[in-house]
């Protein structure tokens, strides 16, 4: 019942002009459980690159928002019936993706996956590597015909490595970066993987005043190089714009 | 493609025959149906060993609990204790996470943090618990009259147990049992949604439904196409177990049967 | 919480502990398992009432009605309760929505469906745009209790029906012969005798229902198993204060604990409550009870 969810800067002045829109309050969904770009910190608050991100973006777009976490599985049909206005949770755009949803620019440059092993000699094409299910990390795997085995989170995937089940998981360079850096037997082996078209703001397709809010905040943070900085700050490996 | 195709080429895609790849665009009706549909062998197969095995262990352990030796009843005890009081989600993380330590010790444990195998483990604790605690129900309320008789008769030890009791108390638990067979199957959808991962995209029927509603990202198809078998599935499962039923109690009078009730006291 | 909680990884290690188990997100943890048991508190009771409702449906004389009330026992007991969760909050979700929408929006020109969106106006929304958070929070635990109650009525519906037709038919009619109508044989015969035949059923459905809650997520809201996983998951010291390996293994044993505790809780009471009931029944252990003092 606890949903962790804290409005941003009341930005009460906005209210009225916001309410003719329809979106008094503007409800970010994100995931909370991948870190760097968005997990729970130790206060149970929605942290991270994202979070920094979204809350500043709705000030640029003065909009009231508020963060609800929910379940990587049923994210876009929670979006889609309106139980949130926005997805901030990592996600690529793919154009499958984008044929349900449409998304806002995108926010990082197209993000390396890569593998994270036990030993730099794993068989890449022709092992066993994990996956978190429904990622677009999962659907190249399934492609490229390694053996997939799915896990519902991140972290089953890398517990997964550790107990000698998978040889290696794929998953986001920026998710992997910090468990290689922390843990003395995993590293990440072979070569990146490009895949998808950066990440973006998912948001309604009903819902383009949103959408064209939330591109113009964004385009606005890439011109005065705030979104690189906070790119650098949370997303050290990736490239800036 | 045609659907006949699509049958040819998913029908047994949950068991690793066919195409390599899962449909990932253009998504039909029948590709649905037929994925989810093969999904479904995995559900009868848990279901079905589990269900099978469970039947002796949980007679053992029915027996058990009604022993007078307290080296016998308390351990019987414990067991159904613990398998009917924590969640089947809460079990089959620890099932995974007790294979995966097993299979440090001895190679010989390496199926087990397969679903194919580790999963039936648990499933088979799981139904063998449950139906025990029925079983030990219906042991307690055989009519006194027939054990009696079976005394009388010069009856004891395991003739007495074969002919007498153990039938008897299969025809008084069997309605319960009956709801803890659809039970089981249904619990079947847990497996690869928590606890054990799914290989190569081979998964149970709602790993399927899951996937549909991950790539087309509309729940409202692929959960009923799930729902519709199995509900199909309960009744078949009600069909055979009406027949048993039938044949346990055929030399009671035509009157005095009790029918095979479904709408039974002692559910899950 | 505590004042020398200010820099942990400096701490002897039950001070470590105590300051890693008073953090926010072990107190959401703290507070799910408030809403897990407000959740079976709210549940039981609704998912009777429904499982009266469908009992009375399914041997109602009319036949339209029972014909519902015993589709509706059969259709939910023959799905396994994960793929109703799976799609039926959303479900629910958007029926209450486009119900209000009819009704608040009669002149809205737009078609609901776009596409894949689902779009009603904004006044037809559930809670509205602006409401505060907990109004949203109450809304999805109150959309999960009603979708706990429906698929526990259903068994419910199942017990009662079987109850009601294990009260023996010469109480029903001697209620006839003393000139009771069908209303009043039902209220007043049939109903206070019933309940002790379906104890063992409905004890068993509360079981059931307690073991069901791990699912909760599933429906939105976030409950111990939720919490469990995120705690339990290891953690990098550059996201937190408390980093520390793979610990799932225990907070799921904390909440295997938890579940056979409350289970043999509910068993010791429901126990009670058989002997109260009972007291006094036309039953073999009635009977017993009635020699035995």
């Amino acid at each position: 019942m606890k949903k962790l969810i804290i409005s941003t800067a009341a930005l009460a002045l906005m209210a009225g002009m916001a309410m003719a829109d329809g979106h008094s309050t503007v409800r970010l969904g994100t995931e909370g459980a991948y870190p760097p770009y968005n997990f729970l910190n130790d206060a149970g608050e929605v942290d991270g690159f994202e979070r920094e991100l979204g809350d500043e973006l709705c000030a640029r777009a003065e909009l009231s928002c508020e963060w609800v976490t929910n379940e990587w599985d049923s994210i876009i049909p929670n979006l889609v019936s309106g139980n949130y206005d926005a997805i901030i949770a990592g996600m690529s755009i793919t154009a499958e993706r984008d044929e349900v949803i449409d998304f806002t620019d995108p926010y990082t440059q197209p993000d390396p996956s890569a593998y994270l092993a036990m030993s730099d000699s794993v068989d890449l094409d022709g092992g066993v590597i994990a996956a978190q299910s429904g990622t677009i990390q999962a659907g190249h795997v399934a492609q490229m015909g390694a053996t997939l085995v799915e896990f519902a989170t991140p972290e089953e995937t890398v517990a997964a490595v550790k107990a000698g089940e998978a040889d290696a998981v794929l998953a986001d360079k920026s998710f992997l970066m910090p468990i290689a850096e922390a843990e003395a037997e995993l590293m990440i082996v072979g070569e990146d993987v490009l895949l998808g078209g950066g990440i973006g703001m998912g948001v309604r397709e009903s819902d383009n005043e949103l959408r064209d809010k939330m591109s113009a905040a964004i385009q606005s943070m890439k011109d005065d190089g705030s979104l690189n900085a906070l790119i650098t700050k949370w997303l050290p490996d990736s490239a800036t714009f | 493609m045609s659907c006949a195709q699509t049958i040819m080429d998913y029908g047994l895609r949950s068991v690793g025959i066919g195409e390599r790849l899962l449909p990932r665009a253009d998504f039909t009706l029948c590709q649905q149906f037929t994925l989810i549909g093969s999904g479904m062998l995995w559900n009868i197969y848990f279901g079905v060993i589990a269900l099978a095995a469970g039947f002796f262990f949980a007679t053992a352990l029915a027996v058990g609990k009604a022993s007078p030796n307290p080296l016998i009843r308390k351990p019987s005890e414990w067991f159904i204790f613990i398998f009917r009081g924590s969640p089947l989600f809460i079990q089959f993380f620890f099932g995974y996470f007790c294979f995966l330590s097993l299979k440090q010790v001895s190679p010989i444990f390496d199926p087990l943090s397969a679903a194919w195998a580790g999963a039936l483990v648990v499933l088979f604790f799981n139904t063998s618990a449950y139906s025990a605690e029925i079983f030990y129900g219906a042991l307690q309320s055989i009519p006194k009259g027939d054990t009696e008789a079976a005394d009388a008769y010069g009856m004891s030890g395991w003739p007495r147990f074969k002919r007498i009791i153990w039938p008897t108390m299969l025809r008084l638990a069997w309605p319960a049992y009956t709801n803890e067979a659809i039970f089981l199957f249904h619990s079947t959808t847990l497996v690869f949604f928590s606890g054990f991962p799914a290989w190569q995209q081979r998964g149970d029927a709602l790993y399927y439904a899951n996937y549909f509603a991950d790539k087309t990202f509309n729940p409202f198809v692929p959960y009923p196409i799930l729902a519709m078998y199995f509900i199909l599935l309960t009744l078949v499962i009600i069909g055979i177990f009406g027949i048993i039923n039938k044949k346990l109690n055929r030399h009671l009078p035509q009157t005095a049967r009790p029918k095979m009730k479904l709408m039974p006291q002692i559910i899950r | 919480m505590f004042t020398f909680c200010t820099d942990p990884a400096s701490l002897p290690d039950w001070q470590w502990m105590a300051c890693y188990l008073t953090t926010g997100k072990h107190m959401s943890l703290y507070w799910s398992v408030g809403t897990v048991l407000l959740l079976l508190a709210i549940t039981a009771p609704t998912a009777l009432l429904f499982g009266f409702g469908g009992a009375s449906a399914a041997r109602a004389g009319f036949a339209p009605l029972r014909w519902f009330g015993k589709t509706y026992i059969a259709i939910v007991r023959g799905v396994p309760d994960i793929a109703f969760f799976l799609f039926f909050v959303i479900a629910l979700d958007q029926m209450f929505e486009y119900i209000r929408h009819r009704i608040l929006c009669p002149d809205w020109t737009e078609a609901v469906r776009q596409g894949n969106d689902f779009v009603v106006c904004a006044a037809a929304k559930l809670p509205l745009g602006n409401a505060p958070q907990w109004v949203h929070e109450v809304y999805g635990f109150a959309t999960a209790v009603l979708t706990f109650a429906i698929v526990f009525g259903a068994f419910a519906a199942n017990v009662l029906y079987g109850a009601m037709r294990a009260v023996p038919s010469a109480q029903l009619e001697t209620a006839a012969a003393y000139g009771m109508n069908q209303r009043q044989t039902f209220w007043r015969i049939l109903v206070p005798q019933m309940w002790v035949y379906a104890l063992p059923g409905l004890s068993n459905l509360w079981m059931v229902l307690i073991k069901a809650t791990p699912l909760l997520f599933l429906l939105g809201v976030e409950d111990i198993v939720y919490w469990a996983r995120e705690l339990g998951g290891s953690k990098t010291p550059r996201f937190t204060d408390y980093p520390h390996g793979d610990w799932r293994m225990w907070y799921f044993l904390a909440l295997l604990v938890f579940y056979l505790a409350f289970t043999k809780l509910s068993e010791v009471v429901l126990d009670r409550l058989m002997a109260r009931l009972t007291h006094g029944q036309a039953t073999a252990a009635g009977e017993a009870q009635r020699k035995a003092a």
